[in-house]
């Protein structure tokens, strides 16, 4: 043991980038858009999941490549912006900022840990929903709610959804 | 230069990217339109899935609740289990047949009556926003779907297509806050705008406040908006209050009370008038169950073809003059003897004197009569026989 436990929650420039299979980068975010445009049609309970945000977070964090969290970001984003009715970019925009803010985190810091994850996501997802507001508000003209109450709530009801996610997703690397 | 973008490489995509979109996001709210085929693509590529994951839905769901469930909660039925696997699986097949055909029906029988020409579609997804009022349906352009159709079910309007893709439409909910159509009250005094709220009630705007309104009133599709055919249920009135400058009105929208899984898309709109009654306090007729001596019969009778007692009068008259010789329909043969015919009539009058032969009246008779009075009463628009709300 080379490290002390705070070197390793806090340092990981030195570790091992993970990688996956191919068609782990495209088969998840599909699973992860279909989840989202299907499962609240019969359970609208589980509509305050962000399934797309959360494998943002996760393939973002996991890369350690900003440009890539970029991409991955405005993909998925720009895929659900597709099948909302808001315009194209919105969420495209926001997921984007949450790659890239989601990889620098990933380049830094270890992000093996459970409590760092649980504390991503819930800062995600808070990030995305206040950032999502304030473009309708000044991109759309709209009048949403600021409803940071729901928000604390889902982030952290997200952010044990995306813990277990995460673990299941970490099961999907490709052995080196 | 070369340095410095090198070293900032990741900070240049990223502001590269996010102009690109804004740029994009700036073209669609200034023009107001859409980059269709960014949404094409990717209708295209997700629905296909999601129609899947629809059609392995509805096959396992009557499977897993039939079956599975059932299955492993009784403990005490393992010891039969072998027994009666072949009856539960044939269960669930006829259960499952008869779910889906039940869907169908209701939705055929609307189809039937409604004077508007219509396309059945089953919804396949929703939008992708969390919040997000729209729904996938699985029919699109190349069925004849086209922006700006009404979609209704039997119980009332469900919202407007927004979008037709070729494998898939979307549609808005009449429940998102972008939503509006005309609409008029029960009397077709009020007349108003509806509009989605983001939440399960709609409300009724630009009514004045000297209108009155009660809950528990009824509106309909006004047609004023050229989208919705007038005359489809809208909504019950849930409260109505005094606001300024117009009444708060608020409806419990009925096309979405019941959930979603099949809808209509109305392709060529009628107008129809306003019911007398509303939709779901029409009384429905239940006719009464079949006398046991008609049921006992039924398997005799099932080989031989139908006859009443006004052709058994007949024959027997048809066979005294062919006996005679009697050529009937001609004139040259003289009139038949009929009086070696033995008398049927009754001594006593009343509805038992029609029927010939002397036969008395079966006990399903009478149950048959009251039966037609109750068929015709209702015709008439008489109150008979039972009523279900």
């Amino acid at each position: 043991m080379a490290y002390s436990s705070g070197r390793m929650l806090l340092s990981r420039s030195d570790g091992p980038v993970s990688r996956f299979r191919a068609w782990v980068f495209i088969v998840v975010p599909l699973l992860a858009i279909l989840f989202q445009v299907y499962v609240p049609l019969f359970f609208p309970i589980l509509s305050f999941l962000e399934m797309p945000l959360l494998v943002v977070v996760y393939l973002a964090l996991t890369q350690r490549s900003q440009a890539g969290g970029i991409v991955t970001g405005a993909l998925i984003g720009l895929a659900q912006d597709s099948l909302s009715k808001n315009p194209l970019g919105m969420f495209g925009i926001c997921k984007t900022l949450v790659g890239y803010f989601a990889a620098s985190v990933g380049v830094h810091f270890n992000v093996e840990n459970t409590a760092i994850r649980l504390l991503l996501s819930f800062f995600f997802y808070f990030f995305h929903q206040f950032f999502y507001w304030v473009m309708q508000r000044m991109l759309l003209a709209q009048q949403p709610a600021f409803d940071y109450q729901s928000w604390l709530l889902f982030g952290a009801l997200n952010a044990v959804v995306g813990t277990s996610l995460f673990h299941f997703l970490d099961k999907l690397r490709a052995s080196a | 230069m070369e340095s410095f973008v090198n070293r900032y490489r990741n900070l240049t995509i990223l502001l590269l990217v996010i102009f690109a979109q804004f740029l994009l996001l700036a073209v669609q709210v200034k023009n107001d339109q859409d980059v269709r085929i960014i949404r094409v693509w990717t209708v295209t590529a997700v629905t296909p899935f999601a129609r899947v994951v629809e059609l392995m839905r509805g096959g396992s769901i009557g499977f897993l609740r039939n079956y599975i469930l059932l299955h492993d909660e009784d403990a005490e039925n393992r010891r039969l289990r072998a027994e009666v696997g072949q009856l539960k699986l044939q269960n669930i097949f006829l259960k499952n047949e008869l779910n889906t055909s039940e869907r169908a029906k209701a939705l055929g029988v609307f189809q039937a009556h409604t004077p508007s020409r219509t396309l059945a579609a089953t919804v396949i997804g929703t939008g992708a926003g969390s919040n997000a009022k729209v729904i996938y349906v699985d029919a699109g352009s190349t069925r004849g779907v086209e922006r700006g159709m009404a979609v209704v079910t039997p119980d009332g309007i469900v919202g407007k297509v927004i979008a037709s893709y070729p494998t898939a439409s979307e549609i808005l909910l009449a429940t998102d806050a972008d939503f509006a159509a005309g609409v008029i009250s029960q009397d077709g005094t009020v007349r108003g705008t509806l509009k989605g709220q983001g939440t399960p009630l709609v409300k009724v705007d630009y009514v004045p406040i000297q209108e009155r309104v009660q809950p528990g009133e009824w509106f309909y599709t006004s047609g004023d908006d050229r989208i919705f055919p007038r005359g489809f249920p809208v909504g019950i009135v849930r409260s109505v209050r005094d606001g300024q400058p117009f009444k708060e009105i608020l409806l419990d929208a009925v096309g979405l009370d019941r959930g979603l899984e099949d809808v209509l898309i109305i392709t060529q709109g009628v107008h129809q008038n306003i019911p007398a009654v509303p939709v779901a306090d029409q009384p429905v007729y239940i006719a009464p169950p079949l006398p046991d001596e008609s049921r006992n019969a039924a398997p005799a009778a099932a080989g031989a073809p139908p006859i009443t007692e006004a052709d058994k009068l007949r024959q027997e008259y048809q066979a005294a003059g062919e006996a005679e010789g009697h050529k009937f329909g001609s004139i040259e043969s003289g009139p038949p003897n009929f009086t070696g015919i033995p008398t049927t009539l009754p001594k006593t009058p009343g509805p038992a004197a029609a029927l010939p032969g002397g036969a008395k009246p079966a006990a399903g008779a009478a149950t048959k009569t009251t039966e037609s009075t109750r068929h015709s009463n209702q015709a008439n628009g008489e109150p008979t026989g039972s009523k279900q709300r």
